[in-house]
């Protein structure tokens, strides 16, 4: 008859290392995934892949310039469009947002937030590109910036509403109108934090393929025009990944391993911005 | 006896401050006269700081914040109508009891972000307003030489002497001092309050202060609040050495409070 | 120099008339900057409920022909021939719930897991590292996911996974027939390993804004870390938590890339997860561009309501849930 304080602590110390276990066990795909992408990309990597358009099918050889250059683009064109309103509608939460509209707009955005990305494509589809008559990286980064807004909007929300108040008073009584408090003063402090929101949500649009199915389409050559179809680095793997030839395989490991890099990059940059911040190790 | 009005630099006239319906200072008149130093002491919670905030209108920023009666600013009521308290704000400046130097801005731009508010000025005009305000708060000897670094750098004493000069800066008349050195340590509080006899020069001064012995020290007339009344006024020596409420020598003597 | 006594405050209204003119004149001026700026702030956060009313607007416009011509009757009709012009979704309905349903399945323990190890358990040098490792999981890109999903996941299945699993459970109708490698199964866990850092991330949070004071009092009654878990903080979080796997839901439902490029893209309902299936997001990615009639463009987008409604719903309860715990912090925006 075991006792039961003893059974408790068994009992707590199974628990304890199931959870172990279960982190474990979540974080291990990462791990594969960077593996195998490493080990099987890396080796396809060399000036041509990144310098080079792809080359007719079937054939040998060809680069990822084209989506390099288009994802750059298309997530430029985003950023135009969606960090202002995002930023903005940030701030307007944090200094205007304790009312009835606040609560509205706070709703809307943490709702657009888990809209599926693909039906925000086809959204764009009938809104922009099909009035239009054409596909168009401008389509492509139009609906990567309503994916983006929502997103900016709350991270920018969260990082001014950080700011101490005494900070805001200490404006407020140098004889600083509101308006000027709340941008020179209290945007300004936030204005890395905010940064950072914005640099997660530039990775994570980085790395989208379903608004741009029929938005951006997608454009096997080299391409700089806003008003036609581009290629990005996700639509280039999406391609390849379900083609038929193994040398589209083959790039389609070095493309993905690329654009991770890229998306991994962005995130550490934002995470590193926040360290220094706070100066906590 | 009445003192003559161009020696009135600040005046309050049955001020009541109220946060929704209740009352935190009931219908308070004082006077200030120019350069000099007043303190106002009384327990937590009398009402000294929402009295303060009163004079600059600041009190009316909190939630469910209103006044009646008058402030006088050289005659004229801050609260009339057509006044704006952002210039309200620009004519009597304030420091508060936490030093609250901007963080993003170097020790020059905080001293000028006060005089910046009114569009672009000279440089060789911010660089000496800049040298006078740092020497009226008796930094310039400390930072001269580091004008462009983060004002984060500077120690608690020395970022509270700061925002003094940020707050002399522009040019005001009235200094209100909201409880200065209950964050700083002993010699970083001399040294403030030494600075209260130099400021009261050019200034007129309006200091909070739940230290009596401060009080004692800095200041030439002595309010006593209780419970949002003004219960005693007058010279600081009369007041601490011979006072005429009761209630004034109880909380004086440190029977409560 | 002592200073003058003072007692009675003299009246006010002393100053001549011209001098406190000119002192009051020097208090006033307009502040138009504060309107222009909240106006200014105003009008873009108003982008936010504008470009909702136009995506509903949009979608409902362009799906109406098909709603017209298909009424309720497309939610449960499997029929879906774009040759005789019939669109039935209840598919492509029944492998989204079925794949996320699944996916919840496997994420919500190890999702769990994550955030129990991370609030309560783990090490202090320990704790940035695995959080760091999990945000990087939300950070990889879906086609990237399915990618891998496609070429190592599915052959790992194939191999390791579904012979025994055949060999144990082969004769319940969930583990049926012959397995190709492109299935609900592959979908299945695709999404899981998708949804844990949303769950993980959100749970987190939730649990770490309960307050300290109940672990403590469990603690000082004498209960072990996990009891005071268990007893404590998870029943305080548990509304929280709960709508942490209802965002990993939520996510879940309207996941595309990595779906569409695993589940084998097939209209049909089996119970069996080794059978291909479909996905409403997998739909849309696949079919869209083939459409080449108005009325199969109409029913795509109908589609597209459908999922579109079905998300908002689920992310607009999971919302309210984490809000009752955590009082309208933006929990989960940086969760990416």
């Amino acid at each position: 008859m075991i006792a039961p304080r003893l059974r408790r602590r068994v009992g707590s110390a199974i628990m304890t290392t199931l959870v172990v276990a279960l982190c474990l066990l979540a974080v291990l795909p990462l791990l594969f995934i960077l593996g195998d992408l490493t080990v099987k990309g890396a080796s396809s990597i060399d000036w041509n892949f990144f310098t080079k358009s792809p080359v007719p099918a079937g054939q040998t050889g060809g680069g990822v310039a084209n989506a390099i250059v288009g994802t750059g683009i298309i997530v430029g064109l985003a950023c135009l469009f969606g960090l202002p309103i995002g930023i903005g509608a940030g701030v307007f939460l944090a200094e205007y947002g304790s009312g009835r509209l606040g609560w509205l707009v706070r709703f809307v955005a943490d709702v657009l937030n888990g809209t599926p990305s693909i039906v925000m494509g086809i959204f764009v589809w009938g809104w922009f590109v099909k009035p239009l008559g054409h596909f168009s990286a401008l389509a492509g980064g139009l609906a990567l910036a309503a994916l983006m807004i929502p997103m900016v909007a709350r991270t920018t929300e969260e990082m001014v509403r950080l700011v101490p108040h005494s900070l805001r008073e200490a404006a407020l009584a140098l004889g600083y109108p509101r308006w000027r408090t709340s941008l020179r003063v209290v945007v300004r402090t936030a204005l890395a934090g905010i940064v950072t929101g914005g640099l997660v949500a530039v990775a994570r649009i980085a790395g989208e393929t379903a608004p741009l199915l029929f938005t951006a389409l997608g454009n096997l050559n080299f391409s700089t025009n806003i008003l036609q179809p581009m290629q990005t680095l996700s639509l280039q793997i999406y391609v390849y990944a379900t083609g038929p030839f193994d040398e589209w395989h083959r790039l389609a490991w070095a493309a993905a391993l690329v654009l991770m890099a890229l998306v991994l990059g962005l995130a550490v940059l934002a995470r590193w911005a926040t360290r220094q911040r706070d100066g906590t190790g | 006896m009445a003192l003559a009005d161009a020696a009135l630099h600040l005046a309050t006239e049955r001020l009541t401050a109220l946060f929704h319906r209740t009352a935190a200072v009931k219908e308070v008149s004082l006077m200030f006269p120019r350069h000099t130093v007043t303190a106002i002491i009384g327990p937590s919670g009398c009402g000294k700081s929402t009295f303060l905030r009163c004079l600059n209108r600041m009190h009316e920023l909190s939630d469910g914040g209103w006044v009646t009666g008058k402030v006088l600013l050289e005659g004229v009521d801050i609260y009339g109508g057509r006044v704006n308290p952002v210039e309200v704000r620009r004519r009597v400046g304030m420091v508060f009891q936490r030093p609250t130097p901007f963080p993003t801005m170097s020790i020059y731009d905080n001293v000028v972000a006060g005089l910046r508010v009114n569009g672009r000025l000279p440089q060789t005009t911010l660089d000496e307003a800049v040298e006078r305000a740092l020497r009226q708060s008796a930094l310039w000897d400390e930072v001269k030489d580091r004008l462009r670094v983060s004002a984060l750098d500077l120690s608690g004493g020395q970022q509270q002497r700061l925002c003094i000069a940020r707050a002399v800066a522009p040019g005001p008349d009235v200094l209100l001092l909201d409880e200065p050195t209950a964050s700083l340590d002993p010699l970083g509080t001399l040294r403030i309050e030494e600075l209260c006899h130099e400021l009261k020069r050019r200034y007129t001064i309006v200091i909070v202060t739940h230290n009596l012995q401060q009080a004692a020290r800095v200041s030439d007339y002595t309010a006593f609040f209780y419970l949002g009344e003004l219960i005693e006024v007058g010279r600081t020596k009369d007041i601490f050495t011979k006072p005429r409420v009761e209630r004034t020598e109880a909380y004086i003597t440190g029977r409560f409070g | 120099m002592t200073p003058p006594d003072i007692t009675v405050p003299p009246a006010s209204g002393g100053a001549s008339v011209p001098q406190a003119e000119a002192r009051l004149a020097s208090l006033l001026t307009t502040n138009r900057g504060d309107r222009v700026y909240r106006v200014l702030l105003t009008g873009l956060a108003l982008a936010l409920p504008l470009l909702l009313v136009t995506i509903l607007l949009e979608l409902y416009t362009s799906a109406r022909p098909s709603l017209a011509r298909f009424g309720w009757a497309f939610l449960w009709t499997s029929v879906w021939d774009p040759v005789a012009e019939i669109y039935g979704a209840a598919p492509m309905i029944f492998g989204t719930l079925v794949s996320s349903l699944l996916a919840l399945l496997i994420a919500v323990p190890l999702a769990l897991g994550v955030a129990i190890f991370l609030t309560e358990f783990a090490p202090r040098p320990l704790r940035r590292p695995v959080a760091f490792v999990i945000e990087l999981l939300a950070a990889v890109p879906s086609v990237v996911y399915g990618f891998w999903g496609l070429f190592v996941l599915i052959p790992f299945l194939r191999q390791v996974v579904v012979p025994p699993l055949k060999a144990v459970l082969g004769w319940t109708p969930f583990i049926e027939g012959v397995f190709y490698g492109n299935s609900m199964l592959a979908g299945g866990i695709i999404l899981a390993i998708m949804i844990v850092p949303y769950i993980a991330a959100v749970s987190r949070e939730v649990l770490l804004a309960v307050p300290s004071a109940q672990r403590e009092a469990a603690v000082g009654l004498g209960a072990t870390r996990w009891e005071a878990v268990w007893t404590a903080v998870l029943p305080y979080g548990r509304a929280g938590v709960f709508g942490a796997i209802m965002l990993g839901l939520g996510r879940a439902l309207g996941e595309t890339m990595a779906v569409t490029m695993v589940i084998g893209n097939r209209h049909d309902i089996s119970l069996s997860v080794l059978q291909p299936g479909y996905t409403m997001a997998a739909a849309l990615a696949n079919e869209f561009s083939e459409a080449t009639t108005d009325l199969y463009l109409s029913a795509l987008f109908e589609v597209g309501l459908i999922l579109f409604v079905l998300t908002v719903v689920v992310n607009a309860l999971a919302r309210l849930l984490v809000w009752r715990v955590a009082r309208g912090a933006a929990i989960g925006s940086r969760a990416l």
